[in-house]
């Protein structure tokens, strides 16, 4: 198995003839942790929903596992967290269980029932993500970082290889927040999962993620997140657009 | 009544209806109100009785007794759904706007349909409130081979079912093929419809299946347990309302309703007193 997880090649998509994404390439190897960060309106959800196969970009080919995606049905290797997950209908009657069970709806596939071993791996991954002791809570009851942290589980249960996430933070406090990437860092480095978080808050992405693309339009800064720290104001702002102010979170 | 049930066919097999649709309704209606489409039972049941005055016309018509209204307002309910999903489609920013057009076509085509079959009669009286009497044998074994199928196939489908009720994009993302989970799931429901109209009515069947599953919500914390106890409230409501109709010479629809409204009360009640002591104790 080769260590390309994603392959995009000169992409682009345009809405009502309003480019949002000219020629992008972009490639995520296996193990990578990577932060794709950009101004609102530069493409980043655009760009995901192309690679969750929501969208068909106007040109370009894109490449999951290395099957072209149009060849590519093991979706259940591909994990989501919607930057929507907070939005749920919060009165849905079902448990933290059930909601992460969801999750291996599609591997179980038709016509057939979970079975001793799929719960089983829904209390594993229940746990992974420490929410062992609310396993048959509602999950409206619980806060809105042990929600997100839920939506992962659900996410992780079909033991993906790799696993994106829109904006996930969005809605929770920042001590949570901390937290959440503290989760983030173990499942990439314990259980050796690929990463694609996208994301507007900077400052605490690069301290987690590995590898950092910039996009607006087109992929700006591709690299190592040390670099993209180093990167200065002005080359910043001339990435957003507009003038950026790079808040640096230490703890 | 159970000297009379065992007695009197009609009433055995009304008994018995009464306990499929207690059963069929509110499992189709959990899914329903998780998703907000409780309205879409109004409409299909409106449709249905579309269905049900083109089959009272046809028999007057043309004296065609091997007729059964039965069928033909599950046709009509089959096809209503389908069409309330083509709308969906079409008007993709007002997904609820099928629900008004086919409500009101059903009642248009109804009042057509009532009319040329020379108006009110009893007949359609039973179709619209229900009815303790109106259930043949024919009728009993319809409902219970289309009871049987809506199980199954709930039962095939739950896990898919759950899943995208309660995430559309998710489900959509791991690859459940959702378009046809979702019109499965529509034409469960106007089959569920067409066989609850003889015992509840058309204008009463969606009450069956919201209200259960109302009064159900209050109390429970799982899916699982909402279906169990949405169930076991519409059987109590069936059961006791067709009871009180036959002494009381009531349509049961009516006394179906208000034990369900009854019920709902008391789970309202019930989670107010319980959040309340659950305060003090806190406290």
């Amino acid at each position: 198995m080769s260590d390309t997880v994603i392959r995009l090649e000169n992409i682009s998509h345009a809405y009502d003839e309003k480019l949002v994404l000219d020629n992008v390439q972009l490639t995520i190897k296996r193990g990578d942790f990577m932060g794709l960060v950009g101004p609102n309106g530069g493409g980043k959800t655009t760009l995901i929903n192309i690679i969750l196969g929501l969208i068909k970009p106007n040109s370009g080919d894109v490449y999951l596992l290395d099957k072209p995606i149009e060849q590519f049905h093991d979706w259940n290797r591909i994990g989501f967290v919607s930057q929507k997950a907070n939005t749920f209908n919060k009165g849905f009657p079902a448990t933290v269980f059930e909601v992460v069970s969801m999750g291996l709806t599609a591997k179980i596939g038709y016509l057939k029932f979970m079975n001793k071993k799929h719960k089983q791996k829904v209390l594993d991954t229940i746990e992974l993500v420490g929410m062992s002791e609310y396993a048959y809570r509602n999950i409206g009851d619980l806060s809105g970082g042990q929600q997100q942290r839920i939506f992962i589980a659900r996410a992780l249960v079909s033991d993906p290889s790799l696993l994106i996430l829109d904006e996930p933070t969005v809605g929770i406090d920042y001590k949570n927040v901390e937290r959440f990437y503290q989760l983030l860092d173990d499942l990439n480095t314990k259980q050796q999962l690929t990463l694609l978080l996208v994301t507007h808050d900077t400052g605490v992405m690069t301290k987690h993620a590995t590898n950092v693309v910039c996009l607006n339009k087109n992929l700006h800064f591709h690299g190592k997140s040390e670099e993209y720290s180093e990167l200065s104001a002005e080359a910043l702002s001339e990435i957003y657009g507009h003038p950026v102010q790079l808040v640096v979170h230490d703890h | 009544m159970l000297a009379d049930i065992l007695q009197f066919d009609f009433l055995r097999h009304t008994f018995l209806t009464g306990i499929l649709i207690g059963i069929i309704a509110p499992l189709l209606g959990t899914f329903l109100v998780v998703r907000r489409l409780s309205l879409l039972a109004d409409a299909l049941s409106h449709v249905t009785l579309a269905g049900i005055a083109f089959g009272l016309f046809m028999e007057k018509q043309y004296f065609a007794a091997f007729f059964n209204p039965l069928y033909s307002g599950m046709g009509f309910s089959v096809i209503g759904a389908v069409l309330i999903e083509k709308l969906r489609s079409v008007y993709s920013a007002y997904q609820e706007i099928g629900i008004p057009i086919i409500l009101s076509g059903g009642v248009g085509l109804s009042v057509i349909f009532i009319a040329l079959a020379n108006g009110f009669n009893t007949d359609l009286f039973n179709y619209l409130f229900g009815s303790v009497s109106a259930v043949s044998q024919a009728d009993f074994y319809t409902i219970l081979i289309i009871s049987i199928f809506i199980i199954v196939m709930i039962v095939l489908f739950y896990k898919e079912l759950l899943t995208l009720s309660f995430d559309e994009e998710h489900a959509a993302v791991s690859g459940i093929h959702s378009k046809r989970i979702h019109f499965l799931f529509i034409v469960l429901t106007a089959l569920v419809i067409a066989a609850s109209i003889r015992i509840v009515g058309v204008l009463l069947v969606s009450a069956l299946m919201t209200l259960p599953v109302a009064s159900a919500m209050r109390v429970v914390s799982s899916f699982k347990q909402l279906i169990l106890y949405s169930i076991i409230f519409a059987e109590i409501s069936v059961i006791l309302g067709l009871i009180s109709g036959y002494y009381l010479n009531i349509p049961p629809g009516g006394t179906i309703v208000v034990i369900a409204i009854i019920i709902l009360l008391c789970c309202l009640a019930w989670k107010k007193l319980s959040v309340k002591h659950h305060v003090q104790k806190s406290a």
